[in-house]
């Protein structure tokens, strides 16, 4: 953990991790019994559901929920379904989860490559959605009223300390991503199309074909609001997305994996990321989409006690899970593992107005007043006349906070508080 | 997914940088002492009886409003006995016990819980409990009078009482050196200046005050009394002078730079600080109080949140 320097007088800082050429190949993992997919629709047991348990399913085997619905996942493995259950994720996110067994015998399904020959828009919306990398809904507009993305952004920087999956994709497969940015101009018609990278890989990045662009290996320049402003010369007006702004953000590893989706005829299953251990030190990993996390912390020999803490994603902006069972998901960047003796606990104390979090909040948010709206429940007027909205959620409020308040965790439950009301609102009128 | 292992979920981020509200007590504790202890080495006995019964009853009050209140009990944070200790600093060493024991009832109880406790009081705590005390006994407060039967071996005078009275004529007998070496009559902790002014750069260097605030308010006095003296030099002193007397060096450093009585932008720190250094001097060379720093920050601190409000403007925002 990064402590506050004896110097107090400046600000913490915070580096990226900076990946060189002698970092070792990422350890493959193989999942030892089942995976588990998150599809994203809410599971209703009336639905006719297209698969059942008892299936059978090839790797790379799309599964389709319904008729009604464009929601799917690619089976990672083969095997034989197990079970199909609702699995409750953050702010009130429902999934359908659907268990596969392995089996010993793998077969790859057929379907995608007989589609490769021509890659457009359609295949890449029917079948790429679940490679890893997370393809961003955002890059497909749906309806018309939304303006149309003119540029695209590969972020071939990690959004969170610790992790190299980004700068690992633009150092290994800078062919892979050079196959992708041209199937992306291809498909979408976009010709902007703009590389970020850390400074010493933008050589690496230059091969992608796209326009390179450097940003600053200090937390938090990577966030996509802050690359629109510093990059791009763009500011996000504060409650819209980069979307509203024409811009869409999609990974370096992403963009990898549709390229080597059209080069094999072969949806890529194996998803990378960074192992945090309790030590603090990181190993990039990579491992099938589905696998659970309890067969990667026995590969490394991690034990998880009772009271530590396991969590998807970077230290500053990640989410904690419950168990050990969670599955790696095509957004899964890293998986940190705190010991309870290292956690941090927020306290009930008030702010004390030190102004630590003004100084150091990348948007210039007034955080010493409008944490005291929060804490009284007063959303809108934090919304009105707080900046509410202008938080891009980098999570240094909370890490620099003296008396320990949940900042972060106060803001975002404010937006998503106000988000329920909005829709609430829009249905009742 | 059922698992028995019982894992610690919470929101992110999962690191926090270490500091905390007791670091912070207890770090402008440590910088507070050379001062306290020049002042008790000077004084003697009495001065220690002073500052040790004013942070006792400091946090015996902190407790029993705890208590009675039915909050949990906040005196581990330390800043409980930080009001004490600077509540005594200021004091000087021949208060009666009752003086002190009001006092800190004053500050802990009026000054900081009657609004919430910690953070939530828009007035210094120790300055709420010494102008209120200041004006209610004022003659415990007349240095002149009260250190009568010291003799230090230096002008047992008040500074700022005798150019009040004197005009400049009056403080020959203090050079600069003697001023910053504490050879000056003042409150138990106030009087030693460089012992201050080492305090005030660690804490500015550790972060646990905004130098902004203490540099303008230096920088107000310096100025102010600068212009003062510049039109009449036999009236009013230089800014030196009233740069080293009196509180305005542990009021820069340890009252101004309160936490929650004062800014946190740029622009208003500065504002804040240069306006209670400007009254300060205004106090001392036209008011009728011998020193102006106790009701200059304490006037400064009731502009703060209006002040507060200039601020730059937040990424994305449209108006």
């Amino acid at each position: 953990m990064i402590k506050r320097s004896f110097i107090g007088l400046t600000k913490p800082l915070l580096k990226y991790e900076a990946l060189d050429v002698s970092t070792p190949e990422p350890s493959v993992i193989q999942p030892s019994k089942k995976v588990t997919l998150f599809l994203d629709k809410v599971f209703d047991f009336k639905d006719k559901i297209l698969f059942n348990i008892g299936d059978k399913v090839k790797t790379g085997q799309k599964l389709s929920y319904s008729e009604n619905s464009d929601a799917y996942v690619i089976s990672t493995v083969t095997g034989t379904i197990s079970s199909i259950a609702p699995f409750n994720a953050d702010y009130g996110k429902t999934y359908t989860a659907i268990t596969i067994d392995v089996s010993e015998n793998e077969e790859i399904d057929e379907q995608f490559s007989t589609l490769v020959k021509e890659p457009d828009i359609d295949t890449v919306k029917d079948s790429l959605a679940f490679i890893p990398g997370n393809l961003p809904a955002g890059l497909f507009p749906s309806t018309d009223a939304s303006p149309p993305i003119e540029t695209i952004v590969i972020s071939g920087v990690d959004c969170d300390l610790f992790i190299t999956t980004n700068q690992n994709t633009v150092l290994v497969d800078g062919q892979a991503i050079k196959h992708g940015v041209k199937i992306l101009k291809q498909i979408t018609g976009i010709d902007n199309i703009i590389i970020v990278s850390s400074d010493h890989l933008m050589q690496d990045a230059g091969i992608s074909g796209a326009e390179v662009r450097v940003v600053d290996p200090e937390y938090p320049a990577s966030l996509p609001h802050l690359i629109m402003r510093d990059v791009l010369g763009q500011v996000v007006p504060a409650g819209k997305n980069c979307e509203d702004m024409g811009v869409s953000f999609i990974s370096a590893e992403a963009v990898a994996s549709i390229g080597k989706a059209f080069t094999e005829g072969q949806i890529p299953l194996y998803k990378h990321f960074n192992l945090i251990k309790k030590d603090g030190s990181s190993t990039l990993i990579s491992a099938r989409i589905g696998t659970p996390i309890s067969d990667i912390l026995n590969a490394f020999d991690v034990t998880l006690n009772e009271k530590d803490r396991l969590i998807i994603g970077g230290p500053m902006t990640g989410s904690t899970v419950y168990s050990e069972d969670f599955p790696i998901q095509p957004d899964t960047d890293a998986i940190m593992v705190q010991d309870r003796g290292n956690i941090p606990f927020v306290s009930d104390y008030p702010c004390i107005n030190c102004g630590e979090c003004v100084r150091i909040c990348p948007a210039s948010i007034p955080i010493n007043v409008l944490v005291r709206f929060l804490e009284a429940g007063q959303y809108e007027e934090a919304a009105d006349q707080y900046d509410l909205y202008s938080c891009i959620e980098c999570g240094l409020c909370s890490f620099v906070c003296v008396s320990k308040m949940p900042v972060f965790h106060y803001i975002k439950l404010a937006k998503y508080e106000l988000g329920r009301i909005t829709t609430a609102e829009a249905t009742n009128a | 997914m059922l698992n028995h292992k019982k894992l610690i979920v919470s929101h992110a981020p999962f690191w926090h940088d270490g500091s905390s509200i007791t670091v912070r007590s207890y770090h402008t504790m440590l910088a507070a002492m050379p001062a306290v202890l020049f002042g008790i080495f000077t004084y003697g006995m009495p001065a220690l009886g002073v500052v040790s019964l004013s942070i006792s009853f400091a946090i015996i009050w902190e407790f029993l409003i705890n208590k009675i209140t039915k909050r949990t009990i906040s005196i581990g944070d330390g800043n409980a006995a930080l009001i004490g200790l600077l509540f005594g600093m200021l004091l000087p060493a021949t208060s009666p016990w009752w003086l002190v024991i009001t006092g800190t009832f004053v500050a802990v109880v009026i000054g900081k819980h009657i609004y919430g406790g910690i953070g939530g009081n828009p007035f210094n705590p120790v300055l709420i409990g010494f102008a209120i005390l200041m004006v209610a006994w004022k003659d415990y407060f007349d240095f002149n009078e009260v250190l009568v039967n010291y003799d230090l071996g230096f002008a047992m005078v008040y500074p700022l009482a005798a150019v009040k009275h004197l005009g400049t004529s009056g403080i020959e007998a203090f050079s600069t050196t003697d001023l910053l070496l504490g050879q000056q009559s003042g409150g138990i902790g106030s009087t030693f200046g460089l012992g201050l002014i080492i305090g005030g750069i660690y804490l500015i260097l550790r972060g646990f005050i905004r130098w902004e605030i203490s540099v303008s308010f230096l920088a107000g006095i310096g100025l102010t009394a600068l212009m003062f003296n510049m039109s009449d030099p036999s009236h009013y002193a230089s800014p030196v002078f009233h740069l080293l007397t009196g509180y305005t060096l542990i009021g820069a450093f340890f009252l101004a730079a309160e936490d929650s009585s004062s800014p946190v932008n740029f622009i208003p720190m500065l504002i804040y600080g240069a306006g209670a250094g400007v009254m300060t001097v205004l106090i001392r060379n036209l008011g009728s109080y011998v020193d102006g720093v106790v009701f200059a920050i304490l006037l400064m601190n009731l502009i703060n949140p209006i002040c507060d409000k200039i601020r730059p403007k937040a990424l994305g925002k449209v108006v």
